[in-house]
């Protein structure tokens, strides 16, 4: 029974999971049953299984919100800072260690509200930092306020007779302020998620991947979007790739979510690189 | 040299390797020195968008290993307060220089103040023990500068240097010390393997060894109150000995962090209290006083947090009044007139115009105490 013996492909998968969280830090997580941060967690694994970093040289940095716990389990150099600061204490230290990995995980209040001023100048120095914003489009962990994703029209705790607010595409907004990669995916597509994720941290300069998530807690209860399987669901029906959007007039490609990679910009120079020519000349002008 | 750039001095001399700032007057001078200056070491600058993104981004050099500092003024220093305390929580070395205006709000950008002395305390929310360093001149800006590392380093928390507008801007000559004239002072690495390392573990002077990021001790860091290994905690116990932990690395070494100087004072019967620019005028005035006869000395504070409650009440167990001069409307006065006995008069000389206490005001003071 040789073939018994042999663990099956979802042991192989949870097996690659396994080996980067943390074995002291006791679980279960802070998410409810069902979060789509556990499929954005899977994904940024395995993508940095499939480059084969290693573990010493990734910093995992956050802000403050429910995507922002996920460092803690993960067995990085993990910080954990405060509401919407993430990107300026990750430029603190891609700029003191240009040699490591830094990933910064945010959520859409802690990257686009209270951090948005980081968010477009760490965009705007093309620093070498791999930001992935798990888009859930409502504050969770306080308990379903509105964010700057709340669409228009939208229910939340602090927009109880629909949001009057305009929101934020992060993807434009990365673009317009200067990133040089920006991807989105979903919680549904976990694979193409993956692979953006593998191009965003191998992309040198600052790159964003949107990951559009289910928030079922808050978000699909207040606007009977349902369970975490239905609002899951909902993305594989409204994701279309780059490719398919093209042919997609603006009547057609409303209430879409255009998947892939959005920008890529390898002419645009980076700032440690930049900043290290400095130092060159000023110590060879010696 | 100008005072803001003895600053940037003493902290190449300490071993600053990464400066992020934002400009504010009157600090600027800091900022554009290590512009100039950090690159010629190998060292890193970076303007940030804003005075958090400023304080982050030095938090952020310190874990990864570099010495780190900014600089600011009053305005700045209230929005770095956020991360001020998250230095606090993750006990991480940096200095942050304070070049204090008046105020509330944007105040007096070009005035001198002290107005700040309490901020520098209880600036940020929670309870904490903090550290702050008032020089009284160019020259004491470069070495106070350079002790405000040593101590970061030393005890694993944010330092803050307090300057004034006159001391940032006013020139004096400087001698900057050799390579070597002054000890310098390095964090403690961890000598244990990474399965054994615990990253705010309890040790006999309560401050943990810390590893850079890179060198293989993955570990976390956060600023919820957390347990030794560095994650959240909400067990009592865990939550006391954190905040016990804070204070006792710092209150339990008070005396190798308190510096004051006194002069004249075997036989005073009034005691002038000052720090900063103030302690300028202080000394002139005492002189003066003595050459007509009166029992006057002067207690100037290098370390004003934590307050030097014994030493204070040692230096002043023999005089019957003291006046406490500052540059604001009575900060530090509450902090001596909670120490001193009830017997010893307590009088106070405040400026908040914009404008030093001079010597002639102290002898007037002087004159209406006596």
């Amino acid at each position: 029974m040789a073939t018994a013996e042999k663990p099956t492909k979802v042991e192989q998968k949870s097996d690659v999971i396994l080996k980067y969280l943390r074995p002291k830090k006791k679980f279960p997580s802070v998410w409810c049953a069902g979060c789509g941060n556990g499929v954005v967690q899977s994904a940024i694994i395995r993508a940095i299984d499939k480059l084969g970093l290693s573990k010493d040289e990734i910093v995992m940095v956050s802000g403050i919100g429910c995507t922002s716990r996920m460092p803690v389990y993960m067995d990085f150099n993990s910080l954990h800072t405060t509401h919407g600061r993430a990107l300026a204490f990750a430029t603190g230290v891609k700029f003191a260690r240009p040699d490591m990995k830094v990933i910064v995980v945010t959520g859409d209040g802690d990257a686009l509200a209270i951090g948005g001023n980081h968010f477009i100048h760490a965009c705007r120095r093309n620093i070498d930092i791999t930001a992935i914003l798990i888009n859930n489009s409502i504050y969770g962990m306080t308990g379903g306020q509105g964010s700057p994703t709340t669409p228009g029209g939208a229910f939340s705790t602090t927009t109880p007779y629909g949001n009057v607010e305009k929101h934020f595409d992060p993807c434009s907004l990365a673009k317009a302020a200067g990133a040089t990669f920006v991807a989105r995916g979903t919680v549904y597509h976990a694979a193409q998620l993956e692979k953006a994720i593998i191009e965003g941290i191998s992309h040198k300069g600052f790159s964003l991947i949107e990951a559009v998530s289910n928030c079922h807690t808050y978000f699909g209860r207040l606007n009977r979007r349902g369970d975490a399987v239905a609002m899951v669901k909902n993305f594989k029906e409204v994701g279309v790739t780059t490719a398919k959007a093209k042919t997609m007039n603006e009547e057609e490609l409303k209430g879409k979510i255009v998947i892939g990679t959005l920008h890529e910009d390898m002419v645009k120079t980076e700032f440690c690189d930049e900043y290290q020519k400095v130092i060159n000349a000023r110590q060879g002008g010696k | 040299m100008q005072g803001n750039m003895a600053c940037v001095q003493g902290a190449i001399y300490a071993g600053l390797h990464f400066y992020a700032g934002y400009p504010i007057t009157p600090s600027t001078e800091i900022a554009e020195g290590c512009a100039r200056e950090l690159p010629k070491l190998g060292g890193k600058f970076i303007q940030m968008e804003d005075e958090i993104a400023s304080m982050a981004a030095i938090v952020g050099a310190s874990v990864a290993g570099l010495k780190s500092m900014t600089a600011t003024s009053g305005p700045g220093y209230s929005l770095m307060q956020e991360g001020i305390g998250y230095a606090y929580i993750t006990e991480t070395p940096c200095v942050v220089v304070n070049v204090q205006r008046g105020g509330p709000s944007t105040g007096l950008p070009t005035k001198i103040s002290q107005s700040d002395t309490m901020q520098a305390r209880w600036g940020t929310h929670g309870d904490y023990t903090a550290i702050a360093l008032a020089p009284s001149t160019v020259g004491e800006t470069l070495t106070e500068t350079i002790r405000a590392f040593n101590l970061a380093e030393r005890f694993r928390t944010p330092v803050t240097v307090l300057l004034d507008e006159v001391m940032a801007h006013q020139r004096e000559l400087v001698s900057i010390p050799k390579k070597g004239e002054i000890p310098i002072i390095d964090r403690i690495k961890p000598t244990v393997s990474p399965e054994d390392f615990e990253p705010f573990a309890q040790t006999a002077n309560s401050v943990s060894p810390m590893p850079a990021y890179g060198e293989g001790y993955r570990y976390n860091i956060t600023g919820l109150t957390h347990d030794p290994m560095g994650f959240a905690t909400a067990n009592l116990k865990e939550i006391t000995w954190k905040l016990d932990k804070l204070r006792n690395k710092i209150m339990n070494y008070r005396s190798e962090i308190t510096k004051l100087r006194t002069a004249m004072m075997d036989d005073a019967e009034i005691a002038i209290i000052s720090y900063g620019t103030v302690s300028r005028a202080a000394l002139l005035a005492v002189a003066l006083a003595r050459k007509a006869g009166v029992k006057v000395g002067c207690i100037q504070l290098y370390t004003i947090w934590p307050f030097p409650e014994e030493e204070l009440q040692d230096y002043c167990s023999k005089v019957r009044k003291v006046i406490v001069a500052e540059l604001n409307m009575g900060q530090m006065v509450n902090e001596v007139s909670r120490i001193l006995s009830p017997e010893i008069e307590i009088h106070k000389l405040n400026r908040y115009d914009g404008e030093i206490i001079t010597p002639l005001q102290l002898l007037e003071k002087l004159e209406e105490v006596m």
